[in-house]
């Protein structure tokens, strides 16, 4: 029996260590969810986070640069002993708010606790954190101005949105990153960001960093993000901002040889400054839900009718079609549409200047019924689709494609437009007339305006407006905006475009607040009607006549007469980007007072 | 003198020594890596007297040294003074709760000067030369009743006095004993029963109560019925019932058992063993940290004090209680291996020994030697990956501390020395 005893104890002492072997063979060479575990424990990455490219103007001014800030960095695992009452007194959080953040925290990982601490909270606490283990300081950084301009046009960063966590295929951003939101800030947000680096350290149980992992090997260094060089000329810009201060509308000036955009200014605007930072959210919310809409980036998203400007379009594309010549007389038949009262008849040029309603509208019916069909609804889709066709080669009623997101069409109405319209019931040319002056259901953005002027100023072709003009010390521009674009005009057809509009300057409508001494401006008024309120005063001009260097677009709203409130913005603009100051004092003050009805 | 000391050179089982020997230098170098700091800049040695890798050379050195005093002294000493020396141990048991002071919860350190001493590590040697003692003569018969109280009394004496010094874990390992018993002729029912009663308890807390109670009243139903209709015997079938009965009333005793005699950290470590993910930053984490560090050991391991785990001081007491730790993670299962096979050989070579014996009173203690290590052993590592709760008793050999490296030094090799004298022993009938 004792033997038997014998071997049973020595049994048990032997399973039992049989039992240890294959435990410890599944925990330790099946199992590898332990190895994970423990370069959870022990390996931390710590993100670096690169700088933010840099903002210059076209003139190596900065705009937009960067200035550190603190988040407070929590890692629950590692807090012991926390003397709450004084932490919340430190940081001024309620203790509610305290077992929050707490709660939220993932015990393992280092989450932010408080973001983006003041300078002064950083100050006061820095003495304090010795005592709070488990609690350290991130220095991160957040954009910062030189100025209070061009907001709309440079956008803004903020946290990355679930949104767009979710749709980042890449896998580029965490949680908690932040992205370039509209603007400038979102269009080169992948140039901006550069490229994060991460080193692998070893920690202890006490958080103590004992060295590289793996001798660095996984390590990257972080690249700071690329400085762009902006088209914009920052003083030009200011200028036209203080020129819109109390109204609304936009100013797009562009340099007519590059397409460059030298200034880009949208009444109202806000303070960039305020979405920087750690006061962004409530900031945010006041300024999105302002009734006067400084978010609303007019220069490219408010929609209007082209009003009297659009007749010089008309010419052209009358004279590329061959239904007109220079000397084409038409008498302004007051009886078919209204007009101001300027004589009995016109030939283009003079129907240009000033502006003649009936002549653009017999130009209209000559372009679009052309009795290449018996039919004369058929008629007019053919011409209606021709006409369609030459006025969006001069950049209308599609995105042009400027390096800023929300950009809008405009409208070009064409055949398929009216069959919708009229809910396919037979439309023909007195039911759409109206377009031939640029009213009816013609609508065009701020900047296609200025790029037309820019078209004319070069005689008939654009480079796609731009607010980039490198990407980097000694990059370029994007590709795409070196292309040279033509319409479908030919250039030899845009003289009578010029000189009428040089006309407009020297005896029409623009000679009493657009008109400068030594530099012949070239321009059009447009008055848009805007029923109930006040017309919208429109101009576009392009200066000088010769070699143009600047084209410029300037929309106030219920502002009345393009002559007044525009066309001395528009010249403002202009004998500022051209001399550097105005010689005009009264009509700066005019501009100033904004009283303009 | 020298004569005596040339015959026991010869006579003794240099096996054992050399097993014990690999065991307490592989120990040593394992609390090196386990206290291994270089954050500070500078590697740290393995011989500095002020970390405890150092001290516990020092301690090897003492073993050395209470080896040869062992050896030295007349075999027949420690049969005639097992009740003496029982008798003092129960004394100092009694003493240390009144003049030691608390530390983490227990009683049980006496302080004088600098040394610390462990009352409760020596009564396992003192309650096993005991129980050889009362085993001594042959015709000692251990399946009589009035026997077994005697037994039981002796090992509970010096248990009791330890649970109520606060360590609960050093006086579970007295249980062991009833192994010995056993193998002296005890009826197999207290093991059977102790083993059924860890059953229940390991069930209990595993299962919810009415799945248990549903399933011991089908069984029985089946047992007890089969038994009935096969046998027509009532007594059988009582039995099953009795049984039955006995099982419930435990299933309603751990309930009670666990919340009102457990103390919390007790009940935590259950809790721990059944499922340390509830809390893993608070009563799971030992646990959780300890099978982190083995498990990512992998089959060769990290490589000696490249354990980011031990070498981080994720897991605690790690040169103490959590010792098995670092030989996981730094040397993986091929080192586990080795560290398992050497103890599985000692503890064999320990029976083989107890086994030649033709004087039962070294047999008897050389089953206890045996047994006790192996409780140490199996509850030590056993608790490390997650096979039983934490408890806290070192792993014999390896685990940091003077205490209980020189009450196992003793206890082994008094059996080495009683071992060596073997043939001038008559066998009494």
């Amino acid at each position: 029996m004792s033997n038997t005893r014998k071997f049973i104890i020595a049994g048990i002492f032997i399973i039992t260590g049989l039992v240890f072997l294959g435990k410890l063979f599944a925990i330790q060479v099946l199992d590898d969810s332990y190895i994970r575990e423990s370069t959870r424990n022990s390996v931390r990455h710590i993100v670096e986070y690169p700088y933010r490219g840099l903002i210059y103007d076209r003139n190596g001014e900065l705009i937009v640069y960067n200035k550190p800030e603190y988040d407070l960095i929590v890692t629950p695992i590692d807090v012991k002993n926390l003397d709450t009452a004084t932490f919340c007194q430190v940081f001024n959080i309620s203790k509610e708010d305290f077992v929050k953040k707490m709660s939220k925290a993932i015990p393992y990982l280092p989450s932010p606790f408080i973001k983006q601490v003041s300078h002064e909270e950083f100050a006061k606490a820095q003495d304090h954190l010795v005592n709070f283990s488990g609690f350290h300081i991130e220095a991160r950084t957040v954009r910062a101005y030189q100025d209070t301009i061009m907001a709309n046009a440079l956008g803004y960063i903020s946290e990355i949105t679930k949104r767009s966590l979710e749709k980042d295929s890449a896998d580029y951003y965490k949680q908690g990153d932040y992205i370039g939101q509209s603007g400038l800030e979102s269009y080169y947000e992948e140039y901006l960001r550069g490229k994060r680096g991460v080193r692998f350290v070893i920690r202890n149980a006490k958080g103590i960093i004992k060295g590289k992992y793996q001798e660095g090997r996984y390590d990257t260094l972080s690249i700071p993000g690329n400085k762009l060089i902006s088209t914009v000329d920052i003083k030009l810009q200011a200028y036209g901002e203080r020129l819109m201060t109390n109204k609304s509308g936009s100013i797009v000036a562009i340099e007519p040889a590059t397409g460059e955009i030298l200034s880009i200014v949208s009444g109202p605007s806000y303070n960039p400054s305020l979405l920087s930072g750690r006061n962004y959210g409530r900031n945010f919310q006041k300024i999105s839900t302002d009734s006067l809409k400084p978010l609303f980036n007019r220069p490219l998203m408010a929609q209007y009718r082209p009003g009297s400007i659009f007749k010089i379009m008309q010419a052209l594309v009358a004279l590329q079609e061959g239904v007109i010549d220079t000397d084409t007389y038409i008498p302004c038949n007051q009886s078919l549409i209204g007009c101001h009262n300027h004589g009995a008849g016109e030939t283009l040029k003079g129907a240009i200047t000033h502006s003649c309603n009936p002549y653009f509208r017999n130009v209209l019916k000559r372009i679009v019924n052309r009795k290449v069909s018996r039919d004369p609804f058929e008629d007019t889709r053919i011409g209606l689709g021709k006409w369609s066709e030459h006025i969006r080669s001069f950049g209308l009623g599609a995105p042009l494609g400027i390096d800023l997101p929300n950009e809008k069409s405009g409208l070009v109405p064409y055949p398929e437009y009216y069959d919708r319209a009229y809910r396919n019931r037979p439309w023909k040319f007195s039911n759409i007339y109206s377009i031939a002056i640029g009213e009816g259901e013609n609508l065009v953005v701020p900047l296609q305006m200025a790029n037309f002027a820019a078209i004319v100023a070069n005689r008939g072709y654009y480079f796609t407006p731009h607010l980039i003009k490198s990407i980097g010390e000694n990059g370029g521009p994007l590709p795409r905006f070196m292309e040279k674009k033509y319409t479908s005009v030919d250039p030899k057809h845009f003289d009578v475009a010029v000189e009428a509009m040089a006309e407009v300057i020297r005896s029409g409508t623009g000679q009493y607040r657009a008109k400068l001494k030594d530099i012949e401006v070239c321009g059009k008024t447009g008055t848009v009607q805007n029923d109930p309120l006040p017309d919208h005063s429109v101009f576009i001009a392009f200066a000088p006549k010769d070699n143009p260097k600047i084209a410029v677009s300037v929309y106030v709203e219920d502002a009345g007469q393009g002559a007044r409130a525009a066309a001395s913005i528009a010249s403002l603009m202009i004998e500022q980007y051209l001399i550097g100051h105005t010689e005009r004092q009264h009509i700066e003050d005019y501009v100033m007072r904004g009283a303009f009805l | 003198m020298r004569r005596v000391s040339d015959n026991i050179v010869n006579k003794m089982d240099w096996i054992t020594g050399l097993i014990y020997l690999v065991l307490i230098l592989m120990g040593w170098f394992n609390i090196f890596a386990a206290v291994y700091d270089d954050s500070s800049g500078a590697a740290p040695s393995i011989f500095s007297f002020s970390s405890n890798s150092g001290k516990q050379l020092l301690w090897i050195g003492v073993c050395i040294l209470t080896i040869i005093v062992i050896m030295a002294i007349d075999f027949k000493f420690y049969e005639s003074f097992a009740p003496i020396l029982y008798g003092v141990m129960i004394l100092f048991l009694i003493l240390v709760m009144f003049l030691a002071d608390e530390v983490s919860g227990a009683r049980s350190w006496f302080q004088v000067g600098p040394a610390k001493f462990q009352p409760s590590e020596f009564s396992k040697l003192s309650t096993a030369l005991l129980v050889a003692w009362i085993f001594k003569d042959q015709s000692f018969k251990a399946d009589r009743l009035k026997n077994h109280l005697l037994l039981f009394a002796a090992i509970a004496l010096p248990a009791l006095l330890i649970i109520i010094q606060g360590d609960a874990g050093t006086a579970l390992v007295f249980g062991v004993f009833a192994l010995v018993f056993y193998r002296e002729g005890m009826q197999p029912l207290y093991l059977v029963l102790g083993t059924s009663l860890v059953f229940v308890f390991v069930l209990t807390l595993l299962l919810p109560n009415s799945y248990l109670y549903s399933s011991l009243l089908i069984l029985s139903v089946l047992v007890g019925g089969y038994t009935y209709l096969s046998n027509k015997n009532t007594k059988i079938t009582l039995i099953v019932l009795a049984i039955a009965g006995a099982a419930s009333a435990s299933i309603l005793s751990v309930d009670y058992f666990i919340n009102n005699v457990l103390q919390p950290h007790q009940q935590n470590r259950i809790k721990a063993f059944i499922n340390p993910e509830a809390d893993p930053r608070g009563y799971g984490y030992n646990v959780i940290q300890s099978k982190i560090a083995i498990g990512s050991g992998g089959l060769s391991g990290k490589g000696f004090l490249k354990g980011t785990q031990t070498t981080g001081d994720y897991v605690p007491e790690q040169s103490t209680d959590f010792i098995f730790c670092t030989i996981g993670e730094e040397h993986g299962w091929l080192g586990s291996f080795v560290v398992i096979a050497f103890f599985i050989a000692l503890l064999l070579r320990v029976l083989y020994i107890a086994e030649r014996q033709k004087w039962r009173f070294a047999r008897v203690y050389g089953y206890s030697v045996a047994c006790i290590l192996f409780f140490h052993f199996m509850v030590n590592i056993g608790m490390t990956i997650g096979l039983f709760p934490v408890i806290g008793i070192p792993l014999p050999f390896f685990s940091y501390g003077g205490s209980s490296l020189w009450s196992f030094t003793i206890l082994l090799f008094v059996l080495v020395k009683l071992d060596a004298h073997r043939m001038q022993v008559l066998v009494r009938s």
